[in-house]
């Protein structure tokens, strides 16, 4: 851990005796897409202002390289950043933003323009220098915003939130050209967002936080698929909890709604007869029929959502409701509401979760 | 409805004759100057007047001083209260506001107290540390209007998130100010400027008491002494203090336009 490019020791912010960052330890490699990813009011964003020096950690310590960055003013640490109100100077065109970090550092102006030209290039809007802020729209002003962090060429990229003025589609191929930009530079890249999905889509590793801790760590399949806590199996993605109650603690079996289901874990020391909360992904079931799990169960349909290529069915079994999806087949029209259905799942989906 | 609006335009034309009939009679009186013709001799007439000139050019260069100095107390000042003193804007409000309150005269007279001959910084001595003294006076009956006409231009920008992005871009504070900050504000600080110029050229109390030769004690002069230059001399401030009014009005169109969010 000694050689990681941005080490971040026991960070601690609090504002007026209210701790909003309480005690964070990270460590990103060189050239990582790392996201933190996390409710409104998490702290993503003040993690973020610390490590580009707009805010003083009440304590702990950030590292670049191996060296303390603390006494470095922001404009002394060599970091981009890209803010979410595209915060493009006004009174500049774009050539002049993109060239301002070039003009601050004094390089030279031929060298400036051509490098310039090539940013312009990188983010596909060649041949726009000469356009103000207020004549582009707003993912052309994103990108302007990029290329201006980008081009002297910092040693790190921060972006907070950068894609959620945007409408949804914009979002979606933005986000997937400013990840493959981070790889051809190969920049190591702090992404804040609140949104699962654009984590889960763009992400080398997920940084998972709630209430100024940090939940998990990991690449965004492990996030998803090992969940380390209830709060992070719920906020990344959807999520089936079903309440059952132990049968054998030893046999790891679990009582649900009538029907015996055997389980990867439990909680040590579930005492049988005592509640415990299965939790699985929807699409970990299936209707049974073709591919069978280990476990099937048999309920009626609650619910049907038609979403386009899935479909989303609760099934009510007994007290508990799960939720699946399946995919859209067009010669079979989805099952009828209250229809007695089978499903089935494989036991090694399950998880118990901590609290 | 029409009768509503019968008596609205009634009552703006009683307005607008209660301030422009005094001009106008002005107006008229001051063309009369040869008997049964109306020309403009009057205004020839001051024009050449050397002291017209002179004076003229004494408040001019006052003015481009008190704006000078003016904007360079108060756009930092007001910059960085709205970037990280918040809490202080309510004093800041306050201290601009008081120019408006102490009547000038106490204002003179407290410099002349201050810095009289006998003081530790003896500026009336001399006249160049009188200059200083009433261009320092003119800065402080400024105040109120270059600081309003600032402080509204900050509100049209961002000033927070344009500051952090200049700054992490590597620009130092003075230059995120004057590379950023003040072009994008360029409208509000000049129709500030137009605003000190305004009041400067005009000025009496403070002139005349610090006894220097200003515009506003040539007029006063003029008034006591002539008969139809002192209306001509009337109408040519008050065309100036118009012209620049009118200046601002025009300015606001070439203001920096906020980028769209979308
Ligand atoms: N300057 C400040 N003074 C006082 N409290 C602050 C300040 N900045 C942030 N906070 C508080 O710290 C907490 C975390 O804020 P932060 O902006 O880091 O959240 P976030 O995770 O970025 O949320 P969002 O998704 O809404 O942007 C919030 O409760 C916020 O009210
Ligand atoms: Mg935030």
């Amino acid at each position: 851990m000694a050689d990681a490019f941005l080490r971040i020791d026991n960070l601690v912010k609090s504002f007026a005796g209210n701790t909003v960052v309480k005690g964070v330890n990270l460590a990103f490699e060189k050239g990582e897409f790392v996201s933190l990813l996390g409710p409104s009011g998490c702290g993503k964003t003040t993690i973020l202002r610390m490590i580009a020096g707009f805010e003083r950690p009440t304590s702990g310590q950030i590292l670049v390289e191996g060296q303390d960055i603390s006494p470095l003013p922001p404009n002394r640490r060599k970091i981009g950043m890209v803010f979410q109100a595209y915060a493009l100077f006004p009174n500049m065109n774009v050539e002049d933003n993109v060239g301002f970090g070039l003009k601050i550092a004094g390089v030279a102006r031929d060298e400036r323009r051509a490098r310039v030209e090539e940013m312009l290039k990188l983010i596909g809007l060649p041949g726009y220098g000469k356009r103000f802020p207020f004549e582009m729209s707003g993912g052309q002003q994103q990108r302007v915003a990029l290329a201006r962090a980008l081009a002297p060429k910092p040693r790190m990229l921060l972006l907070d939130e950068p894609l959620s003025a945007l409408d949804a589609k914009i979002r979606v191929s933005l986000r997937e050209e400013i990840r493959a930009i981070q790889r051809e530079l190969g920049i190591t890249t702090v992404f804040v967002t609140h949104d699962q999905e654009e984590a889960l889509s763009i992400s080398d590793r997920i940084v998972v936080l709630s209430a100024g801790n940090v939940e998990q760590v990991g690449a965004p399949f492990e996030i998803y698929n090992k969940p380390a806590t209830r709060f992070v199996a719920t906020f990344v993605g959807q999520i089936n909890t079903l309440t059952g109650r132990v049968v054998d603690g030893a046999a790891r079996t679990v009582d649900l709604d009538g029907q015996v289901v055997h389980v990867p874990a439990l909680p040590t020391g579930a005492a049988a007869g005592s509640e415990v909360a299965l939790t699985l992904r929807p699409e970990a079931v299936r209707v049974a029929g073709a591919a069978e799990g280990d476990v099937t169960l048999d309920g009626t349909v609650a619910e049907v959502a038609f979403l386009g290529s899935v479909i989303r069915l609760k099934v009510r079994l007994g007290k508990n409701n799960i939720d699946l999806d399946t995919f859209n087949d067009p010669s079979t029209p989805p099952p009828a509401l209250g229809n007695t259905i089978r499903v089935s799942l494989n036991s090694s989906d399950v998880f118990v979760l901590a609290d | 409805m029409i009768a509503r609006r019968f008596w609205a335009w009634v009552v703006f034309a009683l307005g607008a004759a209660y301030f422009l009939l005094p001009l106008l009679a002005t107006f008229i009186f001051s063309l009369q100057m040869r008997r049964g013709r109306l020309t403009f001799d009057a205004y020839l007439s001051v024009f050449a007047d050397a002291r017209f000139q002179a004076t003229f050019g004494y408040s001019l260069t006052c003015a481009v001083f008190a704006i000078i100095v003016g904007v360079a107390i108060v756009l930092p000042a007001a910059y960085f209260v709205r970037l990280r003193l918040q809490w202080l804007r309510p004093l800041m409000e306050f201290i601009t506001l008081l120019p408006l309150i102490v009547p000038p005269i106490i204002l003179v007279f407290g410099h002349i107290r201050m810095f009289n001959s006998s003081s530790i910084l003896p500026l009336t001595n001399s006249a160049f540390g009188t200059d200083v003294l009433i261009v320092c006076g003119y800065v402080t009956l400024a105040l109120p209007y270059m600081y309003r006409a600032i402080d509204t231009g900050l509100r049209t920008i961002d000033v927070g998130t344009l500051t952090e992005a200049a700054t992490i871009l590597g620009a130092n504070p003075i230059r995120t100010m004057v590379s950023v900050i003040f072009p994008n504000i360029f409208v509000a600080v000049l129709s500030g400027a137009f605003l000190t110029f305004a009041i400067v050229i005009g000025e009496f109390v403070l002139a005349s008491l610090l006894n220097r030769p200003a515009f506003g004690v040539y007029m006063q002069n003029v008034g006591a002494n002539r008969a139809y230059e002192p209306s001509a001399l009337a109408i040519v401030s008050f065309a100036l203090t118009w012209g620049a009014m009118g200046v601002i009005q025009l300015l606001d169109r070439f203001a920096p336009k906020t980028a769209r969010k979308d």
